[in-house]
């Protein structure tokens, strides 16, 4: 028995490591849009496995070693060969508008991914059917397994490319694998399997299959098709694996927004492309300013025509480029905020000789540091806080970003911001422009309700937007545009071929006249959010432009559902770009769970004996679904939330995640003597236990916001263990619900139990995507309310099963 | 279009047999194009001429894609053609070549050769196109694909666009079907005076606007931006 405990660890942290692992690896091979597609699979290879134990329960449990070890040893297979299955899937997101194959390779994908985490759960699931007599120390060794597995993964990543983690992680299973198998009884077979699997690892024929294969279609794959173009360095880390790229022949010139009236070219650039794509560029500087004379003419530059010698916060340093343009203008100095430490290192370490020491200047100062967190801690005041590009044109265009959390974009942000310049400082944000426009409004329109949370009257006059034929800059003075900076503004743009959007005495005939549109949209749309009927117009915008909050940060998110139908009508005529594809493939992929989860879950379920009094069927049912929604609800939401607080999302997920394992866990192994000792008091134990989680979720909805500002500024892993602190007392209620209910349950029907297990799993797999829809329609405070309200409802179910519920003796 | 539709979906089925039926869903095809334009009823949306929807219909298209994509090619859609690229929406491809206006005695520069489908619509119109290609396999093969197709009016090389095609320069008009971050000097410069510039706007598979960049015989720049379909961003302005 004790060979078990430590197999159990290793499973557990080799699922959660593959998770988090796969979450990475599609980030790079795709987009973001994979991530929380994966929880929803690893959920439903839980699901399944739990209507396959209930199956074949009695088989398993007389060759429960043979079984363990068998799974353990599929487990440590599947995780390489689904790996590099999954990447063979000709999935290309952007052509799903022209192609209805794509969804079939989409749902390839989810089966892919499927078959390994049904392994690992096939075998956390064994144990906790045939071991039920060291149940609380499986669930033990089964929590600390997630914990480190996450931690493990993310130090993995720091140092090694994701497919050598891979590798990493797969020799968990394997071992454990090893150690069930000495003590099964078909040891010899199942040590010839493993013998044979660890021969072909260590001939390395895995690693031939594992290289990652990138979209063609993302940045980095394109410019390495380019002619003598080759990758100089690839950085691997949690934030992202970086990628250099020297293209001699053809050299990047990355100027978004150049005015083509400028005779100055971009010097030698190298591009760093962080997951194959939002590629920054490091320059080649030898010090001498003049080189780097295309930044004065690019839309960015504005804040610099009104401004002398100004102290600058460029947020999101990246390679370089902003700094450069500070320093270009005579900025007094530049505080450089930027997240992820491996990037920084690439231009002060190893290209610092080409990009000229750019770092080193002694008026720059680095901050590797996430950009919200450094501007709460921060105490200093700014003559200009600029936000540069940070994301290609290419990923912008064509909403890949949907569902991507952006804290950088949002009304408080904003404000934030504000309250860090100086009396007449300045606030710069450089977007590219779409037609119709969409990011570029959102932006204004959250510029304005920043604006407004901050006492302002009359923001209009307050900002100013310029734009070129392909960027937008808007700038927001904390203080009112002179006359004599309206005047600059004018010329600057003039002399450069830019279009005014918005200056506080605009005049419609200078709103058009160098890059001509149909309209012009954006000073339309600005006008328009200015102006008292601002509601309507929002509601009548075919996007969807309202401004992102911390509370629903999806800032790339345009999609409306009204608008559908006629964009899909005008596919074919040149209006595909108008599609918002990324939130399509979040439908897409809530429908194929929804099927997934049925016709795996559920429906193989009904070969199980179904034996329970008449009436208690639906409320039972009902009773697991409602948990299943209100976990995940509220796990989801977490995990958005946090981001803002932990700066990433793989970092968040990993936090979350384990906390809520780990102490929903206990919550769970702690149910059955809470409930005792509760009903002794003659109370409802499911009510307590609700009245628990209603009381710390409110107190969140109202305590997050005031703590994550306070704190965000502190250490990594403060920021963690305070975390984990807040997730505590919250997942060990959430966790008592399930075992409660399945308590009754065992007291009214034990043929129910499968049942109840498989029509949560069911809930569950939905609900982690439905729960970023509804974040994304809602925000998350909404998702939180409703997870509630499920809680709720769930409790007075429970009350009326406690009066179905015979005296009869509680399950063996 | 009903009509593209069952051409389409009867050779999807079948197959093409032979070379009649790809004039035929080429036929189909221009139909179809001229049928978006049309529903483009915008007065200042762009109309396609006669000139290029017979260019459009000359040019056989099928012969330019990838053989997995060939019984696709006179659908109107971008198809994959391998290396990150794609060929152009045919429905693009025209509207991008009637926005340069294009003349019998046009020396036109392409920036992008790709599957040169552009360059061959181009050449059907113009005196010479010469086209530039950043990709060292796609150059290889549009070259050997529009020489067995008999274009004799097109010159392509290998090499980097950005700086044009010095010794050919002035252009009446140039197309660059490449991405860019910004509009490069030194195409602008060798545009002739009241030569047109055309580059589309957005990703690969989902172009967003057509940009036509205008020099007037005086040199001044001007850029218009057309959304290939006419789409009203607000409810109740239609």
């Amino acid at each position: 028995m004790r060979r078990l405990f430590p197999a159990i660890l290793l499973i557990s942290a080799a699922a959660i490591g593959y998770e988090l692992l796969l979450m990475r690896v599609l980030s790079i091979v795709q987009w973001h849009h994979f991530a929380y597609m994966i929880i929803s699979i690893a959920l439903l290879g839980y699901g399944v496995s739990g209507t396959f134990i209930a199956l074949l329960r009695h088989r398993l449990e007389a060759r429960f070693e043979t079984a363990f070890s068998a799974s353990a040893l599929l487990f440590s297979i599947t995780m390489v060969v689904c790996f590099a299955l999954g990447q063979r899937v000709p999935f290309n997101a952007l052509e799903l508008v022209w192609d209805s194959n794509q969804l079939l390779y989409l749902s390839l994908i989810y089966l892919v991914f499927l078959v390994p985490f049904f392994f690992a759960a096939v075998c956390i699931g064994l144990a906790f059917t045939c071991r039920q007599q060291v149940i609380g120390r499986i669930y033990f060794f089964d929590l600390v397994g997630a914990g480190l597995g996450a931690i493990l993964i993310i130090g993995a990543l720091f140092a090694l490319m994701p497919q050598n983690a891979l590798l990493l992680m797969m020799t968990l299973p394997l071992v454990a694998s090893l150690i069930m198998a000495s003590v099964s009884r078909a040891r010899i077979p199942l040590m010839i399997v493993q013998a044979g699997w660890l021969a072909l690892l260590l001939a390395g024929v895995p690693q031939q299959q594992l290289a990652l294969k990138l979209s063609d279609y993302k940045g980095l794959s394109q410019a390495l098709q380019v002619i003598d173009s080759r990758v100089l360095k690839n950085v691997s880390g949690p934030l992202g694996l970086l990628t250099v790229v020297d293209s001699p022949s053809v050299p990047f010139r990355h100027a978004p927004g150049l005015s083509f009236g400028t005779h100055h070219i971009p010097p030698r650039q190298l591009a760093v492309f962080t997951d194959g794509d939002s590629m920054t560029t490091i320059n080649r500087f030898d010090g001498d300013l003049g080189s780097l004379a295309y930044l004065g003419d690019m839309t960015a530059a504005l804040p610099y025509s009104l401004l002398e010698k100004p102290e600058v916060l460029v947020l999101g340093a990246g390679g370089g480029s902003d700094v450069l343009l500070a320093l270009y203008h005579g900025a007094k100095s530049v505080d450089a905020v930027e997240l992820n430490p491996q990037m920084t290192e690439l231009v002060q370490d190893t290209y610092a000789d080409f990009a000229g020491l750019v770092y080193d200047d002694p008026r720059v100062t680095l901050y590797p540091m996430e950009a919200r967190g450094f501007v709460a801690k921060s105490d200093s005041l700014y003559d200009l806080i600029h936000i540069g590009l940070l994301d290609s044109f290419a990923a912008a265009g064509a909403g890949v970003q949907a569902q991507s959390e952006s804290y950088i974009y949002t009304v408080e942000a904003i404000a934030e911001y504000l309250t860090h310049t100086t009396a007449g400082g300045m606030l710069a944000i450089t977007r590219w422009l779409k037609h119709p426009p969409r990011d570029g409004l959102k932006l204004i329109a959250t510029a304005i309700e920043a604006l407004e949370s901050l006492g302002i009257e009359q923001p209009a006059k307050q900002l100013a937007v310029i734009r070129s034929w392909n960027t937008s800059t808007l700038l927001i003075k904390n203080g009112v545009l002179e006359a004599d900076e309206v005047a600059s503004i004018r010329r600057f743009a003039h002399s450069r071929s830019f279009d005014i959007a918005w200056l506080p005495d605009i005049e419609s005939h200078e709103t058009n006249r160098f890059n001509k549109l149909d309209r012009p949209y954006l000073y339309d749309g600005t006008m328009a959010l200015l102006g008292d009927r601002s509601d309507a117009f929002l509601e009548r915008y075919k996007f969807y432009i309202e401004p992102a909050t911390d509370n629903r940060p999806y800032y790339f998110h345009f999609f409306k559902w009204t608008t559908l139908p006629e964009v899909i009508a005008v596919r074919t005529a040149g209006g595909a770009g108008l599609i918002e594809w990324g939130y399509l493939i979040l439908i897409a992929t809530l429908a194929q769970a929804t099927l997934a989860g049925f016709f795996l879950i559920l429906l193989p379920l009904w070969r199980v004996e179904r034996q329970w009094p008449a009436g208690t069927g639906a409320p039972m049912g009902a009773y697991f679904l409602l948990l299943g929604f209100a976990f995940l609800f509220i796990e989801m939401a977490f995990i958005q939330k946090f981001i803002l607080f932990l700066a990433h999302p793989l970092y968040s997920v990993a936090v979350v995640l384990s906390g809520f394992l780990v102490f929903a866990g206990i919550g769970s192994a702690y149910s059955q003597k809470l409930a005792e000792r509760l009903e002794r008091l003659g109370r409802s134990p499911l009510t307590v236990v609700v009245g628990g989680i209603a009381l710390f979720t409110l107190l969140y909805l109202f305590l997050l916001p005031p703590l994550f500002q306070r704190f965000i500024g502190y250490s990594d892993s403060t920021k963690i263990v305070l975390s984990i602190a807040l997730i505590a007392p919250l997942a060990v209620c959430m966790g008592m619900p399930f075992p409660l209910g399945l308590r009754r349950v065992a007291e009214i029907a034990t043929g129910f139990i499968p049942w109840a297990w498989g029509i949560n799993g069911f809930a569950s797999v939905i609900s982690a995507v439905l729960a970023t829809m509804l974040a994304i329609e809602f925000g998350f405070n909404a998702v939180i309310l409703l997870a509630l309200s499920c809680y709720v409802l769930a409790s007075l179910i429970y009350a009326t099963l406690a009066r179905t519920s015979s005296p009869s003796p509680p399950p063996r | 279009m009903k009509r593209l539709t069952y051409i389409v979906l009867f050779f999807a089925v079948t197959g093409f047999a032979d070379e009649s039926d790809y004039t035929a869903a080429r036929e189909a095809m221009v139909e179809d194009v001229r049928y978006y334009a049309q529903l483009a009823h915008d007065p200042d949306a762009v109309g396609l001429s006669d000139a290029v929807m017979t260019a459009m219909g000359s040019v056989e298209r099928h012969e330019l894609v990838p053989a997995s994509q060939r019984r696709y090619s006179y659908e109107n859609r971008p198809l994959p053609i391998g290396y990150g690229q794609t060929i152009s929406q045919p429905y693009i491809v025209a509207l991008m070549t009637e926005l340069i206006a294009p003349d019998a005695d046009d020396i036109v520069l392409e920036v992008g050769t790709g599957s040169g489908y552009q360059a061959a619509v181009l050449a059907e119109l113009v005196d010479h196109v010469y086209s530039i290609e950043i990709i060292s396999a796609l150059a290889d093969r549009a070259r050997v694909d529009l020489e067995r197709l008999g274009y004799e009016n097109i010159s392509g090389k290998l090499g980097d666009g950005y700086y044009g095609w010095e010794e050919h320069a002035p252009f009446d008009a140039i197309v660059v079907t490449a991405a860019a971050s910004h509009v490069p000097p030194p195409l602008i410069e060798q545009l002739k005076p009241g030569g047109r510039m055309v580059i589309p706007v957005g990703g690969r598979f989902l172009t967003q606007t057509l940009l036509l960049l205008e020099k007037s015989d005086t040199g001044e720049i001007v850029t218009r931006q057309f959304g290939a379909v006419r789409f009203v961003p607000l409810t109740g302005e239609h």
